[in-house]
């Protein structure tokens, strides 16, 4: 199994005809991923190496009954893209794009929860979802991802993702599905809405979590984990000796004052029973520990 | 971006939140002409992004031409906590009855705008938080529904501020919200709000930090990047548009993405090195951003080696291995560099380099060995 998509999903990608929508929509295609659908309200009409190009979303999902899309709009246009796609009928919709307005995402995500409580968003600022050998939604380069479990990922970066599908892949470890809930300060997807997920999902036996600094989603995760979760948890947070009140990159990378550093973090998760390692090798390796004791 | 005092006060003023008069001033001469046109007595106020300039002797009164003098000369120049006063905001003096506190923030959390006003204003807020909470009254306002004066009311009424501000204060704070919605702003604080003893309600500070992110839709943010306080590494970067945080080491850190550039400061420091700066060259970069970053890098005085670390998702492996050549052939880098390169096309890339190699430029297969390599390279652990 896998969480939120897998091989059935039918993609609409909102941004098909400019250069980066392009790219990843095809080697998303290539993949395996059902890309069923490209909009741009310049271009309805054409298509895209045959895959056809619809004004907005509502066109595309009447004609070829996409259930989700992925926006590759450049920043300023994301709010309306998001709100396109929730009106024009999917439940999944997974941005790409970086450099958002916090106040739009904090509006986009008020709103969907309102009117449109059957849409789940994913990001914006992350490189998508991907369930290897089933379905990769966003830029995460497929290869390096081990299909088959038993391993769910989530992670608030996208390049310590990759990272952590290369650690698995080189232990010969799979994954059920790795999900970039991406860096900004208002993500459509938490920690805990995977964990959830991942809880439930008979196929996932361990979930990686890749924190970092800025926020106290960690700590919130560290909490629901205590709880509700049954399966092993190895955790990684990013930005240790990051100095305070700078943005590290992420928007949603910084440190407030005294809130929202790593340390702060990795104690509240280890006190919830997560392992956790001090680099992205060490996760890996406790990880792969976590997979012989259970003996898979 | 944070802007400085008189930055966020004339914000403020653009939406019609009474803020005392003033001008913002470079030299002790144009202190006093400030001084004289807006009336004695003043407030001599150092301009500068940190907090604490009350205590550092940055803030004094100036009840005539020979005290804006003698104060102007000391602040001007003066370092506070390591950042120089430039600029100084010499300010009509107000009487003061009450100091209260107001802002709006983002809840990360609850995923709504955050009010905070307090009848206990002109002292660190999180002092408050801390031994008070209940002094505090909070309001979550949805975006999608925006402020509303009835909610404001309910709001100023549980802070129990003096009766005789509440109306100045709903009118203030309505248009705070505008402010900090309008501008794009991550924070807009005002500490104190003050009550002065004819029953004005006033701000006499303002804290605004606003989203770089929203830049494309302000044209006039670009006013404050002048007075943003940046080292000549940090300046040199924002002027390529990279991604750039100095530090005090001397292992140059290049990386694509926050999370890995943060895991690989955090792992340079693990091995015995010391960092000197986080880098997130992005995703999709091509070879000229990579090239811009080497420069970068390379004009750090204390740098003696380079650690580029690359997982390509939207970045491809030619790109960075282009970027590297071209950087070697535009500049001399003065530091060897060890590079690490996994991911998008990382085959082609490590072709590409195959021919540059030598004991300037290496690849290595892990970050950890990267890591180790680069702090060798260095002359050894910090």
């Amino acid at each position: 199994m896998s969480i939120f998509v897998d091989e059935t999903t039918k993609v609409v990608y909102q941004g098909l005809t400019g250069s980066q929508g392009r790219f990843y929509g095809l080697l998303n295609k290539e993949y395996g991923t059902q890309v069923v659908a490209g909009t741009n309200p310049k271009k309805a009409g054409t298509d895209v190496e045959g895959i056809p190009i619809f004004a907005g979303v509502a066109d595309a999902v009447q004609e070829t009954g996409a259930t989700a899309s992925c926006v590759f709009i450049p920043a300023p246009g994301v709010k309306d893209a998001v709100l396109d796609a929730a009106r024009g009928g999917v439940e999944f919709i997974v941005v790409i794009t970086e450099g958002v307005p916090a106040h739009d995402e904090a509006w986009f995500y008020n709103k969907l929860k309102r009117d449109f409580p059957n849409v789940q968003l994913l990001g914006p600022n992350c490189p998508g979802i991907i369930s290897p050998g089933k379905a990769n939604i966003g830029i995460t380069a497929g290869h390096i991802a081990k299909a088959g479990g038993p391993v769910g990922i989530v992670s608030r970066s996208g390049t310590l993702t990759y990272q952590a599908l290369y650690e698995l892949q080189q232990k010969d470890i799979g994954v059920t599905t790795c999900v970039g809930i991406g860096g900004d300060p208002v993500p459509g997807t938490s920690f805990i809405d995977c964990l959830r997920a991942f809880e439930a999902d008979d196929e996932t036996k361990a979930v990686m979590m890749i924190g970092e600094i800025g926020g106290s989603a960690e700590e919130e995760a560290a909490a629901f984990i205590a709880e509700s979760v049954s399966k092993p948890v190895v955790s990684y947070v990013a930005g240790v000796t990051a100095p305070a009140g700078k943005k590290m990159g992420h928007a949603g990378a910084i440190i407030s004052g005294s809130k929202g550093t790593a340390q702060a973090k990795m104690d509240a998760l280890r006190e919830a029973g997560v392992k956790v390692g001090l680099n992205p090798t060490e996760a890996g390796e406790l990880m792969a520990d976590i997979i012989k004791e259970l003996g898979l | 971006m944070d802007l400085l005092e008189y930055q966020g006060k004339q914000l403020f003023a653009q939406y019609g939140i009474p803020v005392s008069a003033g001008s913002a001033v470079t030299t002790v001469d144009e202190a006093v002409a400030a001084a004289e046109a807006v009336g004695y007595p003043v407030v001599v106020k150092a301009q500068v992004l940190v907090g604490g300039r009350g205590k550092a002797g940055g803030v004094k009164l100036a009840s005539n031409v020979d005290e804006v003098r003698e104060h102007a000369s000391n602040i001007i120049g003066m370092d506070i906590k390591g950042h120089r006063v430039d600029v100084v905001w010499i300010e009509k003096a107000s009487d003061i009855a009450e100091e209260y506190y107001a802002s709006f923030t983002l809840d990360r959390g609850a995923k709504l705008h955050l009010g905070m006003l307090s009848a206990q204003g002109g002292v660190e807020i999180e002092t408050v938080a801390d031994e008070n909470p209940d002094a505090i009254a909070r309001i979550h306002v949805n975006p999608v529904d925006g402020l509303s004066e009835g909610d404001c009311r309910s709001w100023v009424e549980a802070a129990e501020l003096d009766p005789a501000a509440t109306e100045g204060a709903v009118e203030i704070l309505m248009k705070l919200y505008t402010a900090y919605t309008e501008a794009d702003a991550d924070l807009c604080e005002i500490n104190p709000l003050i009550l002065t003893p004819d029953g004005r309600v006033h701000a006499l500070d303002a804290k605004v930090t606003l989203d770089d992110n929203a830049v494309f839709r302000h044209p006039e943010y670009e006013q404050y990047d002048a007075t943003q306080v940046r080292d000549e590494r940090e300046q040199a970067a924002h002027d390529k548009g990279l991604q750039y945080v100095g530090l005090d080491g001397f292992v140059g850190v290049i990386a694509n993405g926050a999370g890995l550039a943060m895991s690989t400061v955090d792992i340079v420091n693990q091995v015995g090195g010391k960092p000197a700066n986080f880098l997130d060259i992005g995703g999709g970069a091509n070879a000229d951003v990579m090239a811009g970053a080497l420069e970068v890098i390379n004009n750090d005085p204390n740098v003696r080696s380079i650690l580029i670390n690359i997982f390509g998702g939207i970045t491809k492996g030619e790109e960075v291995a282009n970027g590297i050549v071209q950087a070697l052939e535009r500049v001399a880098i003065d530091s060897p560099i060890v590079i690490r390169l996994d991911g998008t096309n990382a085959d082609e890339g490590r072709a590409i380099l195959q021919s540059h190699l030598s004991d300037r430029l290496q690849l290595q297969p892990t970050m950890l060995d990267a890591a180790r390599t680069a702090v060798e390279l260095a002359g050894g652990a910090a």
